[in-house]
């Protein structure tokens, strides 16, 4: 039966390859570092495939991560996936990244009530969003200081890093998983459902939540206003 | 493959041009660009967040439109070819990482390449015929270089470069202070022609004997520019008139502008072909299309008895008709290919034409 490519790079590059039926995973494999997505990510798809012998265009299709996440890594992943569907003739779903930690949040033995997941945003900021109990996206994502997030269970490597500041805002970070960066394979297990619930999945843009840094410098606001009462 | 014309497709995405071009041997098929120079307008400049982000959204449509304009599909292409630098970053990784995801999905060898020998490779299209051994000039936004060209392929060194800013960058922040708007090359090229270009005498960047030495004794920077002081002199010049409350004479500033960075321009790297015996001179890069400097240049080359040869405008600028020229070239010279696990160099130099596996 055909199988799913899953990539994600919001965090660091990963990649998967997961059986469309049954949801399991065949193999994946995540970097162990984050700047490396351009370097690593096309060799690890083709080692996966080969491994596996997985021909592309017998893909049932890519699932790809769309951020958020530090842009340029990001991208990367995106433009790798939509690559891949314009040869191998396959569609590409493009799935929230938190969604991959929220799926492993609801593999505990104990999954609270409402919970945020929380990842590297860089710039003393995290990329989060709440989660219910079945794992469905409550709230965001969103972009924020850690100090701002809603006192509820944190979970994942943003929780890590902003640890003490979540605490004194009433946060509750949790540090069984402070390693937790989004992972390809997880990333589909959220896929699969939506594909299964019959959610159109066929948006691949990228969740930026911010604007480029980019301010319009004074001289070419002054010429600008010239222009306009000219 | 057919070795000797293969067809090659390239993309390019070092600034903000997303390129895809296809060529078969030297015959140019497709050459299609998207741009996201509207977006950048009100910056005054290249914004590369903003460029990283379009050369995402274009990359798909741009291949897809090449591959129509050359009416065929991927089985036909023999090989890649991708801009690795130099470049912004951010852009850069994206055209690579989608060269990458091409190469794998379609089982084509994978060529990392120059973006600066691109520029002088895309001299072999449309039938022009090169000497084994020329000189190139490459004014545009992002760069100032004189190149010897020995090999295409194999060999290529700098002779001179910009110390500071780019040609092109410095037309930029001059259009600015005279509120000619962006990109300053054009609109500076088109208020001089109103304009005295002896009205004013700003500098020529490291033209000083000290700088410059002999054809014996050459100095540090007999080959290298600088505008950064010529930036600065035009700045103070129109604080001069702002100061006395005068109307700025925009035209004549613009023309004596111009006339100081295509005079350095032109008789340094002139000079510099002379001194290396190059009978000729390849000009690329989007400043190409400046129409005083390709009348000085042109001028200038012919006293000194060399052969000039300017691309079509649209192979001046950045584009994917170049990167797959010099792909072509190192496939039918027998390249090895730079495989996929390569990193883009934002700042690769002319002697690594194509990255080495």
């Amino acid at each position: 039966m055909p199988n799913y490519l899953s990539i994600d790079t919001s965090a660091h590059a990963s990649v998967a390859l997961i059986d469309a039926d049954t949801g399991a995973v065949i193999a994946a494999h995540t970097s162990p570092k984050g700047n490396d997505q351009t370097e690593t990510l096309a060799g690890y798809v083709r080692d996966l495939m080969a491994d596996h012998g997985q021909q592309g265009p017998e893909l049932a299709g890519v699932i790809v991560g769309v951020g958020p996440g530090p842009f340029t890594g990001l991208r990367v992943g995106l433009v790798a996936a939509r690559t891949f569907g314009f040869v191998w003739q396959v569609p590409v779903h493009g799935v929230m990244s938190l969604h991959a930690l929220a799926e492993r949040v609801l593999e505990l033995d104990e999954i609270p009530e409402e919970f945020i997941v929380a990842s590297d945003a860089r710039r003393k900021e995290v990329y989060w969003a709440t989660y219910n109990r079945q794992g469905a996206l409550t709230d965001g994502p969103h972009v924020a200081a850690a100090a701002t997030l809603p006192a509820l269970p944190v979970y994942g490597v943003g929780a890590g890093i902003y640890e003490e500041a979540l605490r004194e805002a009433g946060a509750a970070p949790q540090p069984e998983s402070f390693a937790w960066i989004a992972e390809s394979a997880y990333l589909a297990k959220h896929g699969l459902k939506d594909l299964a619930a019959g959610k159109d999945l066929s948006n691949t843009a990228p969740q930026y939540l911010r604007e480029s840094d980019a301010q319009v410098p004074a001289f070419m606001k002054q010429a600008q206003a010239k222009e306009a009462t000219a | 493959m057919s070795t000797k014309e293969p067809v090659v497709l390239g993309i390019e995405s070092s600034c903000d041009e997303t390129g895809v071009g296809i060529v078969r041997g030297t015959q140019l098929l497709a050459n299609a660009v998207s741009s996201s120079m509207d977006e950048h307008v009100r910056f005054g400049g290249v914004i590369p967040e903003i460029a990283a982000r379009a050369h995402l959204e274009a990359f798909v449509p741009t291949l897809q439109q090449a591959l129509d304009t050359a009416k065929l599909t991927l089985d036909d292409i023999d090989a890649i070819a991708v801009t690795s630098g130099p470049g912004l970053a951010g852009a850069l990784m994206v055209g690579v990482s989608a060269a990458k995801a091409l190469a794998l999905a379609t089982g084509k060898p994978l060529y990392g390449i120059n973006h600066l020998v691109a520029h002088v490779g895309v001299g072999v299209l449309e039938g022009t015929v090169l000497p084994p051994t020329f000189g190139a000039l490459l004014v545009s936004g992002g760069h100032t270089e004189i190149l010897k060209v020995t090999s295409l392929t194999k060999d290529v060194q700098l002779l001179g470069s910009t110390i500071d800013d780019a040609a092109g960058e410095a037309y930029d922040k001059v259009a600015r202070l005279l509120g000619l708007g962006y990109p300053g090359g054009p609109a500076i090229d088109k208020a001089a022609k109103d304009g005295d270009r002896k009205a004013f005498r700003f500098p020529r960047g490291l033209s000083l004997p000290k700088f410059v030495g002999s054809a014996e004794n050459p100095g540090k920077h007999r080959n290298n520019f600088s505008f950064s002081g010529l930036k600065t002199a035009v700045a103070r010049c129109v604080e001069h008139f702002e100061a006395a409350g005068e109307p700025i004479p925009v035209a004549d500033i613009a023309a004596s502008f111009q006339e100081a960075v295509v005079d350095v321009i032109t008789s340094k790297a002139v000079r510099a072909m002379v001194e290396n015996n190059l009978t000729t001179v390849l000009l690329g890069g989007g400043v190409a299309a400046n129409t005083r400097l390709r009348e000085l240049l042109a001028a200038r080359c012919a006293s000194a008895g060399i052969a000039l040869v300017v691309p079509p405008f649209s192979l001046c600028t950045d584009n994917g008709g170049m990167v797959a020229a010099l792909g072509a070239q190192l496939v039918a010279d027998g390249a090895k290919p730079s495989g996929l696990e390569f990193a883009t160099d934002s700042s690769q130099p002319v002697t690594q034409i194509v990255l080495t596996h």
